[in-house]
């Protein structure tokens, strides 16, 4: 066919995209602002629910990359205009590209932390977030806290950033619930003497194997699930982290001193997707991640003929959510390049 | 901790603090529980820093104590905070600066309140002008007096006599800092620093050479909560809040608690002495209590007004121990005396805590 597709953002949703373009026979330029592909996900240890490790999914991904492919890292896209039914990409470093149709797979970012000033993060050095906690996990070294000592209790915040008005979130980040059951079992068995909390607000187990994966959390690794809030932590004078929540089941304020703190992070909207969209004339939403023509059976069209998206740009997913959206992305590219 | 993360976190609360010309509203407590504290604001605006400030006759309560203990309605307070706009208007200033944290954080709401519902504050202006004929004007810039000393506290620092330091180990003195809980939690961004690690009284230790302490209930309640205080039956529970806060601070040895609130200094300082009393505890070592002051009150030390003159000797808790460790002379024989020399009578000596008169 030799038409020719951009897609912008080499996570696991612009690599898989341009995969299935590149199968369908498409030229493709995938664009990425960092120097090496993969997104969030070549950070990532292990994937629930089968504890799959981040790197064989990212290698498994890249397996349908091809030689229809042109990959142009370390740019960062300045300019996408529409002429006559082409669109012309643009980097920063003066990389440009022209094409039938583009895909925007920006992906997300994690919720910095440090919004949520009364946990701590970025003052208390034994208040971590799940990507940290992550980074630790895939370097192999000893589960220690940032004083060097094996933390006797371990918290988990659940909701960090996500459905939390006074950072003006909404929406839900739907991974972290999963993620934190799976991180706690992890720690569990790496420090199996270690009590380990999650504190939540309602536990969101919506995905195949997941509520398994929570039931065995409480049955074999005995973590326990505590339906609250924190307030606040701090710090005390040995470096441990002081927690304050209420038990909402019990109806009784706790408070429980921990070695380590991990807040589970939820997914924002990037300022690259942002302005994309608002470069575009695409509808600006109010959680700032890219609304699709429709949600339910149109879920990668835009209002632009011609401009599609893909992956954790529309919204929160897992990967495995992200990687059939990419899919379903290069079917509806495929179908439009028909036209 | 990592005091860059904090560093961070104060870069995004700050906020404008008029440079001259204040309307001085006091608080209605203040006065009695720590006498000099107000005194020795004007005085160091007026006398070392070259400062016009109006300190006004004919303002009232703002309500405040009433208004959160829900027996005064909001219409009535936001009236009376009308009234004492329009004092300000015609005095001539348009810079408010209020003593009390409770009016500080009362006014911002009621300023809030008006920017959202303007209906409510033209309602409020027909209130007054049918009541009392009076106009107003709202303020231009609204601090609470512990910004005004927060901006000056390098000038402060410049013309000080001592330090925060103990002079005989030069270490910096290991101060707690309590902020009053309306200066920025209900608006984070009225207050310097915010309300989650606020920096309006850390700012001044820093400057005066002290070390700030962060322990685990810093964030507490000083057990003032209104209702917790006001309501007889509730009283337990402010002692419990304070008691709580002086058990997790005591590790950390501290010289010092520097507060910006009518009711924080009131309730740690007397409170200790209730606990000690009741329990035969105290928090400092040798039967010492911590000793608590008002931002003003350590302002003036610093500068090296007379303890005396500025009501040291109504504290519950003797702050002779530290004087003694800044280097700061005092002579005992005048501590009861009051202001021209007149005996004002020397107080019961507590069981535990230790008691200085001569």
């Amino acid at each position: 066919m030799g038409k020719h597709v951009v897609v912008i953002g080499a996570g696991p949703a612009g690599l898989e995209t341009s995969a299935c373009l590149a199968k369908l026979g498409f030229n493709v330029s995938l664009v990425e602002k960092e120097e090496i592909i993969g997104g969030h996900l070549k950070k990532w240890h292990a994937l629930f629910p089968s504890l799959l490790s981040g790197h064989d999914a990212l290698e498994g991904i890249k397996k349908g990359l091809n030689d229809n492919i042109k990959i142009q890292t370390s740019t960062k896209v300045t300019g996408l205009e529409a002429v006559n039914d082409y669109f012309t990409v643009t980097g920063h470093n003066g990389w440009q590209a022209k094409a039938e149709a583009v895909v925007i797979t920006t992906g997300f970012q994690l919720f910095d932390a440090r919004r949520k000033e009364e946990y701590g993060y970025g003052i208390y050095e034994n208040v971590i977030t799940s990507a940290d906690l992550e980074e630790l996990f895939a370097s192999g070294k000893a589960l220690v806290n940032r004083h060097g000592n094996k933390p006797e209790r371990i918290g988990f915040v659940h909701c960090v950033g996500s459905r939390d008005e006074k950072v003006n979130n909404l929406h839900c980040s739907k991974v972290c619930c999963i993620t934190a059951v799976k991180q706690a079992i992890e720690v569990k068995q790496m420090l199996p003497e270690a009590e380990v909390f999650c504190f939540y607000m309602d536990l969101r187990m919506f995905g195949r194997h997941y509520e398994e994966l929570y039931k065995e959390a409480q049955e074999k690794y005995s973590i326990q699930f505590i339906r609250g809030r924190l307030s606040e932590s701090t710090e005390d004078k040995d470096g441990h982290i002081i927690v304050k929540v209420e038990d909402t089941l019990l109806g009784k304020p706790l408070k429980i001193k921990v070695g380590l703190l991990v807040l589970m992070v939820g997914m924002e909207s990037t300022a690259k997707t942002k302005s994309l969209t608002k470069r575009l004339g695409l509808q600006q939403v109010s959680d700032g991640f890219i609304q699709p023509l429709e949600e339910v059976v149109r879920p990668n069209y835009t209002e632009i003929p011609g401009v599609f998206v893909a992956g954790t740009c529309s919204g929160p997913k897992s990967v495995s959510d992200t990687l059939a959206d990419a899919r379903s992305a290069a079917m509806a590219v495929g179908d439009y390049l028909k036209k | 901790m990592k005091l860059e993360g904090k560093r961070l976190i104060w870069q995004d609360y700050q906020k404008e603090i008029a440079d001259d010309h204040y309307f001085y509203a006091r608080s209605c407590i203040r006065q009695t529980f720590f006498p000099g504290a107000e005194a020795i604001f004007i005085k160091i605006l007026r006398d070392e820093l070259g400062k016009d400030i109006h300190d006004e006759q004919h303002h009232t309560s703002c309500t405040g104590i009433g208004y959160h203990s829900d027996v005064v309605p909001f219409d009535t307070t936001m009236t009376v905070v009308a009234r004492q706009f329009a004092l300000m208007g015609e005095a001539g200033y348009e810079n408010y600066a209020a003593s009390c944290v409770t009016s500080f954080g009362l006014y911002t709401e009621i300023l809030d309140t008006w920017h959202h519902f303007p209906e409510t504050e033209a309602r409020i202006r027909e209130f007054l002008f049918k009541a009392t004929g009076r106009e107003f004007k709202k303020p231009r810039n609204l601090a609470h007096a512990s910004d005004i000393i927060y901006k000056f506290r390098h000038q402060i620092a410049a013309k000080a006599k001592y330090k925060l330091v103990d002079k005989n180990t030069g270490e910096p003195l290991k101060v707690v800092e309590h902020i009053g809980c309306h200066y920025s939690k209900m608006f984070p961004h009225k207050g310097i620093g915010g309300a989650e690690y606020p920096y309006v009284l850390s700012g001044m230790i820093e400057a005066w050479g002290g070390e700030v302490i962060d322990y685990p209930e810093r964030r507490h309640c000083c057990g003032f909560g209104f209702r917790q205080y006001v309501v007889q039956a509730n009283r337990g529970f402010s002692l419990s809040c304070s008691k709580k806060k002086f058990d997790s601070m005591e590790p950390y040895e501290p010289d010092m608690i520097i507060t910006n609130c009518p009711g924080c200094p009131m309730f740690l300082d007397r409170w200790q002495y209730a606990l000690s009393e009741m329990e035969g505890k105290t928090y400092g070592k040798g039967n010492h209590g911590i000793p608590v002051f008002t931002y003003e009150e350590v302002a003036g030390l610093i500068m090296g007004y007379n303890p005396w003159e500025i009501g040291l000797q109504v504290h519950q808790v003797p702050a002779e121990p530290l004087l003694d460790k800044i280097g700061i002379p005092y002579d005992i024989s005048q501590k009861f005396k009051g202001k021209n020399g007149e005996d004002i009578g020397i107080p019961e000596s507590p069981s535990y805590l230790k008691f200085y008169a001569e």
